[in-house]
């Protein structure tokens, strides 16, 4: 095959022509997944608050709705930070799903034999289970803390009831230890791996990656699975 | 020692294959995993059936022909090693070793235990030439290349175009490969003056073929160049440069942003002819 002059492709908007290629779908997974770390360890930070006393978890969820008032309306900045996060939600399982239709359509068909990997572990081959996983978890989440639409609540709960109906009915409690162990293999990897696609490689901190994964890891999901714990041996009542 | 093979019969790209199984006696630790499949076919060429087809040249690890999947393996149970460098050493008596064509979307099965790798040479052929003197050779060190950069260089231009890699990945992903053709050029300064279009012209075509990279690794231990992962993220650096930065004009050739150069009313002064949208000042 002779060499010839790389083809000029037809330039698009720079966003579009990124978003086009596989590997700018990478970079949106992984930007959506900084977001969604971000998120992850300020929730798990907050809720530590359940520790303190009711009346400071409460008045945490409360102050939550009143960022920034009265320089901004009411609920105005926790609003914007929910779009924020919805955005990057849905531009995250997009391009799941369109990378995983691509993935599928490049390997039609699998080895007969039986693989025997050597470095791809269990967290990295199960990214689409633990997220789809993490997802319908957080609409659970939603409808059960949030919206308090789930039988396990009355009216009139605080925050910090809704927190202990739930966590103390074991099928509920069993949900979010679940969910918090998919997305605890979710983060090892992706953590690890969002350097790849953000192309940061450096000799410095390479080495770091694996522990900072595991450290984002066990931090975010040791304390989420604290709560849990407490108030099923009732340090937290 | 005497082993038993699971080896995969296809006659052809268009007819569904099979495994059969063979019995293989009297081998030795140092036959490699060609020669093993050479005493395979001596046996089944002198009981008058069909040899297994299967592809191999150089046999000394230099040339990229071999490849085969050996008890799900790329290439076999060895690290950074072609099949034909791999002894059945690993093996023990009565062992069962199973021999599968390389599976990607990209690389169709031919025949038997031969796929066909042209793939990754649209890879390599849509990346273009470089620009560099010819004819005379230059005059020696005219060109200073950093030693760092040209160890690199050297060390990613080692893949031999397996296609392990692919092999290797659960995606069917080429990234590994694109990867080493792409950082071996960008570490050089002959590689500079196409680097950002060659980038995106090699991207394009590995993903109308290949998956995509989900950082799996797989590939890494598969490689018999023992590239590594870091040619990915230098691959998602320069594709990334390529594709942001040609908009804010720091690379060459950008005609994207016309509207926006005519917005400020500065295209009239850019000495591309495509550039001018036809709004140069006239003398009168
Ligand atoms: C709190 C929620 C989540 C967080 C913090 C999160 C974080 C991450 C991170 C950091 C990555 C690595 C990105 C990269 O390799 O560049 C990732 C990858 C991935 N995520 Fe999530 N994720 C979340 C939810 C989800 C959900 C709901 C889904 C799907 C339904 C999902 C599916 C995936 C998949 C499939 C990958 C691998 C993509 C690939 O490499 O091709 N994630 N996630
Ligand atoms: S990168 Fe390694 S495994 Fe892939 S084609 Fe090159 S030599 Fe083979
Ligand atoms: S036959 Fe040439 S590398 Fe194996």
């Amino acid at each position: 095959m002779a060499a010839t002059a790389p083809e000029r492709s037809k330039r698009s908007p720079f966003i579009v022509e990124l978003y086009r290629s596989a590997l700018g779908k990478k970079y949106v997974m992984a930007i959506t997944g900084i977001v969604g770390l971000g998120y992850v360890l300020a929730h798990m930070i907050g809720n530590l608050k359940l520790y303190q006393s009711a009346e400071d978890f409460n008045l945490y969820a409360e102050t939550l709705r009143e960022l920034l008032y009265p320089i901004a309306p009411e609920g105005l900045v926790l609003n914007l930070l929910r779009g924020v996060l919805i955005l990057a939600l849905v531009g995250h399982v997009v391009a799941a799903a369109q990378l995983t239709a691509m993935n599928r359509r490049a390997r039609p068909e699998s080895y007969r034999s039986k693989r025997d990997y050597v470095a791809a572990d269990f967290a990295a081959r199960t990214m689409r289970w633990t997220g789809v996983i993490v997802l319908l978890f957080l609409f659970y989440h939603l409808a059960d803390l949030t919206w308090a639409v789930t039988p396990l609540h009355e009216a009139g709960d605080t925050v910090y009831d809704r927190v202990l109906n739930s966590f103390n009915n074991p099928a509920s409690a069993g949900f979010y230890i679940l969910a918090n162990l998919a997305l605890g293999f979710h983060l090892y990897h992706g953590v690890w791996s969002l350097f790849q696609s953000m192309g940061w490689n450096n000799r410095r901190f390479n080495h770091w990656r694996r522990t900072l994964a595991v450290a984002f890891t066990v931090v975010v999901i040791g304390g989420n699975l604290s709560f849990v714990i407490a108030v099923l041996t009732g340090v937290i009542s | 020692m005497r082993l038993t093979l699971e080896v995969w019969r296809q006659a052809d790209a268009a007819t569904p294959g099979r495994f059969e199984r063979y019995e293989v006696d009297g081998v030795t630790a140092e036959v490699s995993m060609l020669e093993l499949l050479d005493i395979l076919n001596a046996q089944l060429v002198a009981e008058g059936r069909e040899p297994v087809a299967f592809d191999h040249d150089c046999r000394e690890g230099i040339c990229g022909t071999c490849g085969i999947m050996v008890n799900g393996q790329p290439h076999g149970p060895e690290d950074h090693t072609p099949a034909c460098l791999q002894r059945v050493r690993a093996f023990s008596d009565g062992d069962v070793v199973t021999l599968e064509p390389w599976r990607a979307g990209a690389f169709p099965v031919l025949r038997d235990l031969v796929v066909d790798r042209s793939a990754l040479d649209r890879i390599i052929a849509s990346g273009g030439y470089i620009s560099t003197a010819t004819n005379a050779a230059p005059e020696a060190l005219s060109l200073p290349v950093n030693k760092h950069q040209s160890e690199a260089a050297m060390d990613h231009a080692a893949c031999i175009g397996c296609g392990a890699c692919v092999a290797a990945c659960p995606n069917g992903a080429a990234q590994l490969f694109a990867g080493a053709k792409v950082a071996h050029l960008a570490e050089l300064p002959q590689g500079q003056v196409e680097r950002y279009e060659r980038v995106r012209s090699m991207v394009a075509t590995m993903e109308s073929e290949f998956g995509s990279c989900t950082n799996y690794g797989e590939c890494v231990p598969a490689c018999p160049a023992a590239i590594g992962l870091d040619v990915i993220a230098h691959l998602n650096r320069d594709f990334r440069t390529a594709v942001v930065s040609e908009r804010r004009g720091e690379v060459p050739e950008r005609t994207d942003v016309r509207w926006l150069a005519r917005l400020r009313g500065e295209a009239w002064w850019q000495s591309d002819p495509d550039d001018r949208p036809g709004d140069t000042p006239k003398r009168s």
